[in-house]
């Protein structure tokens, strides 16, 4: 697979180290009163769908970024990809 | 001697062989296969289960039955294709798969039991008695099966790997895939052309056509001449593009061009912007009885050796030759061989309306309804109606029709389609960016194969952006082939559908009465297209048998798809190379040659070898020269490379507040100079690793990690900070490679350092346990000193460039002569810190707890951190094992990690467990074996007496649980 | 009819006219007192069970395609009871009893081949970790012997121990583990279960639940809705899909796991062989193709299809420790989608939906489970308790704090 990194251009997927679902960027409220059952659910349920995801991929022998790739499970097709660091910037803009 | 004039066989260059001991002769240009019928040879191997007599079929990379050994020795290769072998001096082969002698195999018997062996027989039977089947039947059923055999002993030969990134790859060499490379190539693009076959040209070689009037070899010569000439093209006979993975990256595998020269072989990883399938078809036989025989092939295939080869399959000149056919094609061998001068005497063909093309005897509405000759064919019956006649025959060209190779295409799970009027599965759901061509998309005739070349080529350059030239196509054979739906000829005999797994129409027969009719339960009951060919010679036959069976029709029946390798791939190729000791990189550290120098003995530690010990003069056992390392350490001074645990720069105006939401411990509040023992959870709540944070200034931390979690922890730190925490003012570098860090332990070991550092006061006041300062050191050289100890003695871990580690290393052990400073390996290091109950990964194993480590306390409640949260759970909380310490109540008995824990009178069962001795070593310093575990209740049971149970050795020992720490449990050494 | 050895051979004198279909091919009943969905491995021996073990009558397997086509179909046939944690070893140890006698049981033979297993351990600290699992496997009467390198060497001269980065120690050895035909055995229980009555329903597409109040009361299928007082889902690979159907989101990612055979070759390698400084697993087929594998592929997939890059890896560990294995070739690769759950464990387990059960999150261990598997799960389903067994595989450990991490890897399924 190929990995079109927005810096680097496409990169070869061995180059990169995979995490999972990038729900993984939305960690729960530590001080929530239900925190405990918000941490279970972040940590180990997923959607896991069959078609577009949005995974977190680690380029782990390149410039050590976090990207958020958005692929198809079934086609294994990919969508695109941005930095996780974007990502998390436009979310705390919102 | 059959051999024909013309070919495209280098007649000045004879080339000797040998096929089972006996000695031949063919000519360069020669495959294995058409040196043997050039030989008379026709019988080559033996059937998988009946152990039939067996001729090559084909000419090309299907081939299922003309599988031989090659070589002898270590280079010993079975089930190599005879027709896939250009003839080298001095090639070696030999048939496979038959005891005794090939003419007379011992295991042909089976052909007599054969009505035992139908489809599934082995499901239903030797099941009694129970014991039977690992001791009697099973043996014999392997002995039998398999086809050739390894040598057993390492593969000596060499192995590439490469990777191309062309603009467009062009897999077939044939006039599609030619002529689409001859676009590509003029319009500039980085082309590559893979052709499976060491002579590129596909059927244009076999086809002895012309192209506006040029031969079609001579053509193809051109063609070839001017790509070499663009340096934008790169031309890879002998190389099968063997894979079509995701997003344009193909697996392809190029055969050595010379057996005794270069790499055997190499694996190309080919990165295609575009690429186009021109891949050409597969001839497919036609079911009928005994219609195995050796001298029976594929009509195109004799084709091929006629025309390119000069070789007929005949085993005496005057064997007469026959066609059977359900199509045009099957008349064009006939004419071709009647224009080589052949005695083809008739065509066979199912079609009423047939006609001869040419001068030969057509029987119009007839089939070959029987053969004779067990070891090469002798007769042929055809049947016209109700009317039987035999004939005398020596070959028999058989030709149902042509099956597109459109694998590749379906490598993506994309169906194929059935197409009624060609006959045909084509590729309707190709992988993106694949174009099909040529005869693989159904496209057989030499002028449409040309055009529909041109037309993938233009497609691909188009989706690339690039101007496409004008060309013209050269004037060559248009003629549309006719073809009837005839799939099998029936019979009480036995028809074989798939050759080399022995299945036959009766097989396929005895499937749908037992419901077992869907394709893909039909392919594993009887083995279909479970052979080396991968049903290429079989597969689609079988489909149509069975709709016939079944009164469906062939697409209702099932399709089937492709899975790559295209062609079998040898395991040495695909492991590229990295064998042996090369199968991973070797790190070393800075201190390595030192050590070596001075007789270490290393160990693997993950990626890195480490100094195990250093046996000197006189040593005998490891034990001896650990003993006495770790007793220098404790009474003197000793030196460690510890450069492997990884190190990692944090630095920021956030840096602080980063650290203590990586650690579960407070942080932050570490002052410049001062160094912290951390724990880290992952966010689950287990822990996973610890070591040591050095604030070496405000806003600048350096983390260390375990050997084995370095990469880890650098990944999930970069996680923290870019998909947690981005507004962190933070930066992370891994620095482990940077610095050589030599531990330097021991009561006189702040004596050895102060002989090195520059102004600087080591004494406990100004440089306490747990202190860190950069420093100079040798009169200038830059160096960072830790006070900290994993040997519980006063110690102390010294950081130099890594460059210099070696240096240091060497001045360390000069300066400290007079102190008996003593170099040390990973074994004492390990009985340093179990002596101290310091934890590693065989107590830290990603299922354990802070609090089992009896540190849950430093699971800070005040803050949030990565783990904090999870860490509350019910079992987690609920958790009572703890690290303790064992001694043998008898001093001489052995503890052993990997032990089970069990209350003395407690039955050993898993209900009873209790726990796990976790490391284990001799003590020079307790004076016995101790160990350290894991147990129930752990944190008030010093003093009990349990059982470590090791059944799997035999072992039952009494053992004292202690604290784990043996050594100075106050700690008062290391802050002395 | 029964199969036997005397069967064969009158058949074979009355040219097979005597054989009859290993199955019926019925169409859906309105409803049925079980229904089954997955007529894979696990879903066919649970169907059996339910009808052989429990006596239950009215069961149903429904298979979205055709029985035996998930990883029951695609796999590297290996059966062990080699674990070490207390949640899984019982379990497995049942499987194993169970494979000891399945021929018998199933009156088919799936060509269960105690052959043994060989782990290869290059550490000391493997070692260490190889003596506590070889304990746990003692401890549950699974047997199992550590081997030294030169005992290792007489009894398997072929591996690597010369010239190895990561050199061979010993090995943990199961006598009992093996192989078994992997379709052999979807049949046998198949046929098994079709004779007891079950009905085995072909190309029917669970497409949703029907749940009233809590409680499931029957499925909609591409053949019509079909009524079930229980309904129990065997569907690994599909298992988050299904079970999104009825609402519910599990601790389960889908990978993709490669496996490959090479051509036939005369017998070469006697038992299974797997490595520990890489990731590498092989036996030899009766067939005499090298069946071997390695690790996933590591990203989210449905696809039933890999990656270059992990053929490569695994074939480079098998180079690694045998290098004789470089003159074989590889004749077929394949893709299955594994259930990865989160601590690598298996789920079998009532859900919160009343009447729903569900058994999933086999990763790529399914396989050597299929007996127990399909006895512990009959047994929920029958009795509405958890097997003694399976105690362990609780749904809500996860939350609990109760995981079962054999690899101790946490909370990231591709590294399981």
């Amino acid at each position: 697979m190929l990995i079109p990194h927005p810096l680097l251009g496409p990169r070869d997927a061995q180059e990169f180290t995979y995490l999972g679902d990038a729900s993984l960027l939305s960690r729960p409220d530590p001080d929530a009163p239900d925190a405990v059952d918000a941490f279970c659910d972040y940590v180990f349920l997923r959607d896991n769908p069959a078609g577009v995801h949005k995974e977190l991929w680690y380029h782990e022998q390149g410039d050590r970024s976090w990207l958020v790739v958005i692929r198809n499970t079934v086609t294994h097709e990919v969508l695109g990809a941005e930095l996780a660091t974007d990502v998390m910037r436009a979310k705390g803009a919102t | 001697m059959t051999r024909l004039s013309g070919g495209l066989i280098d007649r000045s260059a004879p080339l000797n062989f040998t096929f089972n001991g006996k000695s031949y002769q063919g000519f360069a240009g020669d495959t294995l296969a058409s040196a043997l019928f050039a030989n008379g040879v026709r019988l080559v191997g033996r059937s998988f289960k009946y152990h039939r007599p067996r001729g090559i079929v084909s000419a090309g990379s299907e081939e299922p039955n003309g599988l031989v050994t090659l070589g002898h020795g270590a280079r010993q290769t079975p089930n190599t294709r005879a027709t896939m072998v250009p003839l080298f001096e001095g090639l070696e082969a030999r048939s496979q798969n038959h005891i005794g002698p090939l003419g007379f195999d011992m295991m042909a018997v089976n052909d007599l039991a054969a009505p035992l062996l139908s489809a599934g027989f082995y499901y239903k039977t030797f099941m009694w008695p129970k014991a039977f089947w690992e001791k009697l039947y099973e043996p014999a059923i392997r002995r039998a099966a398999g086809l050739g055999a390894l040598s057993g002993q390492p593969d000596p030969d060499e192995y590439d790997r490469g990777y191309l990134h062309p603009d467009v790859l062009i897999i077939g060499a044939g006039a599609a895939g030619l002529i689409a490379a001859l676009l590509a190539g003029r319009a500039g693009v980085d082309v590559v052309l893979a052709d499976e076959d060491a002579r590129m040209g596909g059927r244009l070689l076999a086809e002895g056509g012309v192209l506006n009037d040029t031969p079609a070899p001579d053509w193809v010569a051109g063609v070839l001449a001017e790509l070499a000439s663009l340096p934008n093209v790169r031309l890879m006979p002998r190389t099968t593009v063997f894979g079509v993975y995701d997003h344009g990256i193909f697996g392809a595998v190029e055969q050595g061009a010379d057996p005794l020269i270069g790499p055997r072989e190499t694996l190309w990883r080919i990165t295609a912007k575009q690429a186009i399938l021109a891949s050409g078809a597969t001839e497919r036989h036609i079911p009928f009885a005994n219609n195995d025989r050796p001298g029976i092939l594929l009509s195109g295939a004799m084709r091929a050796y006629a025309n390119r080869w000069a070789v007929t399959p005949q085993g005496a000149a005057t064997d007469r030759i026959a066609i059977f056919t359900n199509n045009d094609d099957g008349h064009r061998t006939a004419l071709a061989l009647r224009a080589l001068g052949q005695p083809v005497f008739a065509v066979i063909d199912t079609r009423n309306d047939a006609r001869s093309l040419g001068d030969y005897t057509t029987h119009e509405g007839a089939v070959v309804s029987d053969t004779m000759g067990r070891k090469g064919l002798r007769a042929i019956e055809v049947t016209q109606g109700d009317r039987s006649t035999w004939y005398e025959c020596g070959v028999l060209g058989v030709s149902g029709g042509w099956n597109p190779n459109v694998h590749l295409a379906s490598h993506h799970r994309g169906r194929p389609h059935w197409d009624e009027n060609r006959l045909c599965f084509l590729s309707e759901d190709a992988p993106q960016g694949l174009h099909i061509a040529g005869a693989a998309a159904g496209q057989g005739s030499t002028e449409a194969a040309l055009k529909s070349g041109l037309s993938a080529a233009r497609a691909a350059l188009k989706t690339l952006g690039v101007k496409v030239p004008r060309m013209t196509l050269p004037q060559a054979n248009s003629e549309p082939d006719q073809i009837s739906a005839f799939w099998h000829v029936p019979s009480r005999s036995r028809a074989w559908v798939d050759l080399q797994n022995d299945v036959t129409v009766k097989d396929l027969k005895l499937a749908h009465q037992e419901n077992m009719a869907p394709v893909e339960h039909l392919k594993r009951w009887t083995t279909l297209g479970m052979a080396t060919d991968q049903g290429k010679t079989a597969n689609v036959t079988a489909l149509a048998v069975m709709a016939e069976l079944t009164g469906k029709t062939i697409p209702e029946t099932g399709t089937t798809i492709f899975r790559p390798p295209y062609t079998p791939v040898s395991l040495g190729v695909l492991g590229g190379g990295d064998t042996g000791v090369h199968f991973r990189p070797r790190r070393l550290t800075p201190t390595h040659h030192w050590a070596d120098a001075r007789g270490a003995v290393f160990v693997e530690a993950g990626a890195w070898m480490r100094a195990q010990y250093y046996p000197t003069p006189g040593e005998t056992h490891w034990r001896e020269t650990v003993d006495r390392e770790a007793a220098a350490v404790r009474a003197g001074v000793g030196i460690c490379d510890v450069t492997t645990l990884g190190k990692i720069d944090v630095q920021g105006a956030d840096a602080g507040a980063f650290l203590d939401r990586i650690y579960a411990n407070m942080m932050g509040t570490l002052k410049p100079g001062k160094v912290r023992y951390g724990l880290m959870l992952r966010e689950d709540g287990q822990l996973y690793d610890d070591g040591t944070c050095a604030c070496l200034a405000e806003g600048h931390y350096v983390v260390t990690t375990t050997t084995a979690n370095a990469g880890l922890v650098l990944q999930r730190m970069e996680f923290a900070s870019q998909c947690l925490w981005p507004e962190l003012d933070v930066s992370l570098i891994s620095t482990t490679d940077a610095w050589a860090q030599i531990a330097i332990a021991g009561p006189k070991s702040r004596e050895l350092l102060a002989r090195f550092v520059d102004d600087f006061d080591l004494s406990n006041d100004a440089f306490p346990f747990m202190g860190c300062a950069a420093l100079t050191i040798c009169k200038g050289l830059r160096a960072r000193l830790f006070r900290i100890s994993f040997s519980g003695e006063l110690a102390y871990e010294l950081a130099v460039p890594a460059r210099y580690g070696h240096a240091v290393m060497a001045r360390l052990m000069e300066e400290g002569a007079d102190l008996g400073v003593t170099p040390y390996g990973t074994e004492a290091l390990g009985v340093l810190r179990i002596e101290k109950g310091h934890a590693t990964a065989n107590e830290i194993t990603g299922q354990t707890t802070a609090a089992m480590l009896g540190l849950g306390r430093m699971v800070s409640a005040k803050k949030d951190s990565i783990g904090a949260v999870m860490s509350r759970r019910e079992g987690l909380v609920d958790e009572t094992r703890r690290l303790v310490g064992f001694v043998p109540v008898d001093a001489d008995d052995p503890v052993v990690a990997g032990a089970h824990l069990f209350a003395p009178d407690a039955p050993q069962d898993l209900a009873h467990d209790q726990g796990w001795i976790t490391s284990a070593c001799y003590s020079p310093h307790v004076g016995s074996m101790i160990g350290l575990g894991y147990i129930e209740s752990g944190a008030d049971r010093t003093g009990e007496e349990v059982i470590a149970a090791n059944p799997l050795e035999g072992q039952h020992i009494r053992m004292k649980i202690t604290s784990a720490h043996f050594v100075d449990p106050e700690g008062e050494r290391l802050r002395d | 009819m029964t199969f036997s050895g005397f069967r064969v051979i009158k058949e074979a004198l009355t040219g097979h006219r005597g054989w009859g279909p290993l199955w019926r091919t019925p169409d859906p009943q309105p409803e049925y007192d079980i229904i089954i969905i997955g007529g894979g491995g696990h879903g066919l021996a649970t169907a059996y069970n339910l009808a052989r073990t429990y006596g239950k009558q009215r069961i149903a397997v429904l298979e979205k395609g055709w029985l035996g086509s998930g990883n029951i179909g695609r796999n590297t046939t290996i059966i062990r009871s080699n674990y070490l944690l207390p949640g899984n070893q019982p379990f497995y140890e049942l499987s194993m009893k169970l494979w000891e006698n399945q021929e018998q049981d199933l009156n088919f033979n799936s060509m269960v081949s105690q052959r043994t297993i060989l782990n290869l351990f290059h550490s000391d600290g493997q070692r260490d970790a190889y003596r506590r699992r070889g304990n746990t496997m003692h401890l549950t009467g699974a047997g199992g012997t550590l081997l030294g390198a030169d005992e290792l060497r007489q009894i398997a001269p072929y591996l690597n121990f010369d010239n190895a980065r990561f050199p061979i120690k010993g090995a943990l050895r199961q006598e009992r583990a093996g192989t078994a035909r992997h379709d052999g055995v979807a049949w046998g229980y198949a046929r098994a279960a079709d004779r007891l009555g079950v009905d085995i329903i072909q190309n029917c597409e669970v497409t949703g639940f029907e749940i009233e109040q809590g409680r499931v009361t029957g499925v909609e299928t591409s053949r019509g809705c079909i009524g079930a007082a229980k309904v129990g889902v065997a569907v690994a690979g599909s298992t988050s899909r299904v079970m999104q159907m009825a609402g519910l989101r599990l601790p389960i990612e889908s990978h993709v796991l490669q496996a490959f055979v090479s051509e036939g070759l005369k017998p070469t390698v006697p038992g299974v062989i797997t490595f520990g400084a890489g990731h590498f697993y092989v036996s030899q087929s009766d067939k005499g193709g090298l069946v071997f594998g390695g690790d996933i592929d590591g990203y989210n997939s449905y696809a039933q299809r890999g990656n270059l890059p992990v053929v490569e890896d695994v074939i480079e560990g098998g180079m690694a420790i045998m290098p004789m294995i470089g003159r074989a070739r590889l004749l077929r690769s394949w893709g299955g989608i594994m259930d990865m759950s989160m601590d690598g464990s298996p789920i079998i387990d009532r859900t919160p939906i009343e009447g729903l059960y569900l058994n999933a999150g086999w990763c790529y261990g399914g396989f050597k489970a299929t007996p127990a598997s399909g006895r512990v799960f009959a047994h929920l389903l029958a009795t509405d308790t958890p097997h003694e067994t399976a105690t362990a595989f609780r749904l809500d450990r996860f939350a609990r704090g109760y995981v079962i991490d054999e690899k101790g890897a946490g909370a990231q399924p591709n590294l399981h």
